[in-house]
């Protein structure tokens, strides 16, 4: 009986990780692929990553995307926790639900009409002041700030919460004055929010394809928006050869932060060891 | 009226009793609809270590926070050292608190810990290293200042929290539940290190805690409080032998509680007459004829016995022993009275209970008997 369930447990949990992972593997090993034609198997070669290596096209896309997602991310992270600190840490002021209501809504808003209303705005701005002149990494950058940055104050929200308040009131009671115990004492305890914070906007902006189709110009691929025209232009394998090195980024930023976390387990295992010790 | 001229919190005796070290006058704090202080009127004097006793919810808590700057009244004043704390922020006050759960900064050392209040004011170097290191000291951790809090056992944390309170030498240190997080051995014997280090700095210390064997041991003055108000301020002695109220009485300790009138007011003594007979009562306590109040009696200070009593006279009972509860050192004996009112009486064991077999057990018929000075009058 026992037998039984977990060979069907096994059963399941291969399929379920084969569904997720086939199509990865798949991709990689036909990013080797010779033929110029994605389905059609040719031998092994690394020319596409050649061509990728060479074309200019791609690596303008990748250092607009980057750059993109990391400037979103910091101004994303900053006014998060701004956000947050007011949410949490301010008590009732007037219009504090509408206020909390209002930086949520980012979260469930359709991209279709986040980016919309945010293209009729850039377009308005044009007409009333001039700016932006083009559209391309400002008005990107400023999209995908309007809405990671929810994303990240719910983040650091629930730190905020969950941590209490009276490290704080230590701080404060020991003579610091409040932006003193900010920087000595709030934003250090925060570092773990606003780390995943900051890595989660900086996601959340590499990801994202619709907002910035709507709001980018002529001349402003992104790599999400080149990859997207590239598909409908027909698969070519160069675009396999990015996604693997994206696949390798990735796992080797997971492997990484796995290591952090254990270290820090590791650390706080000691820690507990040695007071156990003085008990 | 009662009056007793030894509870009296006017009459504390301190060096500078002109003027007490905190003011508190009319202070009053809502929490929404709910009244957390309810127009608390204090002086608290140099040197005292004065213990606010209540159960949860009292607003004990809510008083320190507004000494400590946490919490702002709604009314009322708040003066320490004469000065006027209305528009003082926390930061400014020449107060430190002690947390309940210390508050220790974990991404800090002990040292750092205890340097961080130091830190703030404008302090050379090597002067805030020396009085790190002097309390270091004081709570015996030089060993530990490189540790981080979590590498600390409760009762070393305690004495980091403790030590970076005391450091910035506060005029007034504020303590919430200085001991709960500690276990019961532990507890009993910091007590002790706690009003030791409080005699040897000469801070004055106001300790919140809901034990009251823990205010009673502590303090050299203690509020009992509820519902946001006062009932009782005095020394712990005062406090037990002498409550106030049924309140009071059965908060600290337990009493035996009897409904009675006035029947003589003498110049040394009262008589009240209660359902169970007459109690004779000579401390020295005044009250108008035909009042009616209350008589309490504490557990262990009623005498019992097989045998009657030499004289037959007020003070004395007769009841049957209903359940005996065996705490080791002392044992529990519940009494039923002939009016069905049970009474605890405890009594010490100093024989051991196999040899006990003479003594008093289950259904037995036993007189119990007080000293006139014993008896406690409450007028609510």
């Amino acid at each position: 009986m026992h037998g039984q369930r977990s060979r069907f447990l096994t059963v399941m949990i291969t399929v379920g990780l084969a569904f997720f992972y086939i199509p990865m593997i798949l991709l990689v090993v036909y990013s080797f692929n010779y033929s110029k034609l994605v389905p059609v198997w040719g031998g092994w070669s690394t020319r596409w990553y050649k061509v990728l290596f060479q074309s200019e096209e791609v690596w303008s896309a990748v250092s607009l995307s980057l750059k993109i997602a990391i400037v979103n991310a910091t101004f994303a992270t900053f006014l998060g926790m701004l956000a947050a600190l007011s949410m949490v840490r301010f008590g009732q002021f007037r219009g504090r639900t509408l206020f909390g209501g209002m930086l949520m809504a980012p979260l469930v808003m359709p991209e279709v009409i986040t980016g919309l209303s945010l293209l009729v705005l850039f377009i308005t701005l044009k007409q009333v002041f001039g700016w932006p002149e083009n559209r391309g990494f400002a008005t990107i950058t400023i999209a995908h700030i309007t809405f990671s940055m929810a994303y990240v104050a719910v983040t650091i929200q629930a730190r905020l919460t969950g941590m209490g308040q009276s490290l704080e009131e230590a701080a404060s009671d020991l003579g610091a004055k409040p932006f003193k115990v900010l920087t000595a004492i709030t934003i250090p305890r925060l570092m773990p929010a606003l780390v995943s914070g900051w890595l989660l906007a900086f996601t959340l902006s590499l990801d994202d394809l619709v907002i910035a189709s709507f709001v980018t110009g002529p001349g402003a691929s992104t790599l999400p928006i080149l990859i997207f025209s590239r598909i409908r232009l027909g698969l070519r394998p160069d675009i396999n050869a990015l996604a693997t090195i994206i696949i390798l980024v990735v796992a080797v930023c997971i492997a990484i932060a796995a290591l952090i976390l254990f270290r820090q387990q590791q650390r706080d295992l000691l820690d507990q060891q040695l007071a156990k010790r003085e008990e | 009226m009662i009056e007793k001229s030894n509870v009296n919190d006017t009459t504390w005796h301190t060096d500078d009793k002109t003027k007490p070290l905190v003011q508190i006058k009319g202070l009053t704090k809502k929490f929404g609809d709910v009244i957390a202080v309810d127009n608390i009127d204090l002086d608290i004097y140099q040197g005292e270590l004065f213990c606010l006793l209540g159960g949860s919810g009292c607003g004990k808590s809510t008083l320190l926070r507004m000494l400590a700057g946490f919490e702002y009244p709604e009314a009322g004043t708040i003066k320490i050292d004469g000065m006027d704390m209305s528009n003082v922020p926390a930061y400014e006050r020449p107060t430190n608190m002690m947390f309940q759960n210390y508050a220790l900064f974990p991404h800090m050392t002990v040292e750092q810990n205890i340097a961080f209040g130091l830190q703030q004011d404008v302090m050379p170097k090597d002067e805030i290293a020396d009085r790190v290191h002097g309390i270091l000291k004081l709570v015996e951790l030089e060993d530990y200042k490189k540790r981080r809090p979590q590498q600390l056992s409760g009762g070393q944390r305690q004495r980091v929290a403790l030590a970076r309170s005391l450091v910035k030498e506060p005029k007034l240190l504020l303590l919430d539940e200085p001991l709960a997080a500690l276990d019961k051995k532990l507890r009993k014997q910091t007590q002790f290190e706690l009003a030791n280090i409080q005699e040897q700095v000469g801070v004055t210390f106001v300790v919140v805690t809901h034990d009251q064997e823990e205010a009673m041991t502590l303090s050299s003055r203690m509020a009992v409080m509820d519902a946001g108000k006062f009932k009782q301020i005095g020394t712990p002695t005062e406090i037990y032998e002498f409550p106030e109220t049924r309140f009071v009485a059965d908060f600290i300790g337990s009493a035996n509680i009897f409904e009675g009138r006035v029947s003589e007011d003498g110049a040394d003594h009262v008589i009240v007459s209660t359902n169970v007979g007459e109690v004779y009562v000579n401390h020295g306590q005044s009250i108008a004829k035909n009042k009616k109040l209350w008589v309490g009696l504490r557990p262990e200070k009623i005498h019992l016995s097989i045998t009657p009593p030499p004289q037959i006279g007020p003070n004395q009972i007769m009841g049957q022993v209903e359940d005996i509860g065996y705490l080791g050192e002392t044992s529990i004996y519940k009494v039923r009275l002939k009016n069905g009112q049970i009474v605890d009486v405890t009594a010490p064991n100093q024989r051991r209970p196999m040899s006990r077999t003479h003594s008093i057990t289950w259904e037995d018929a036993v007189y119990l008997s007080w000293e006139p000075e014993s008896a406690m009058l409450l007028i609510s």
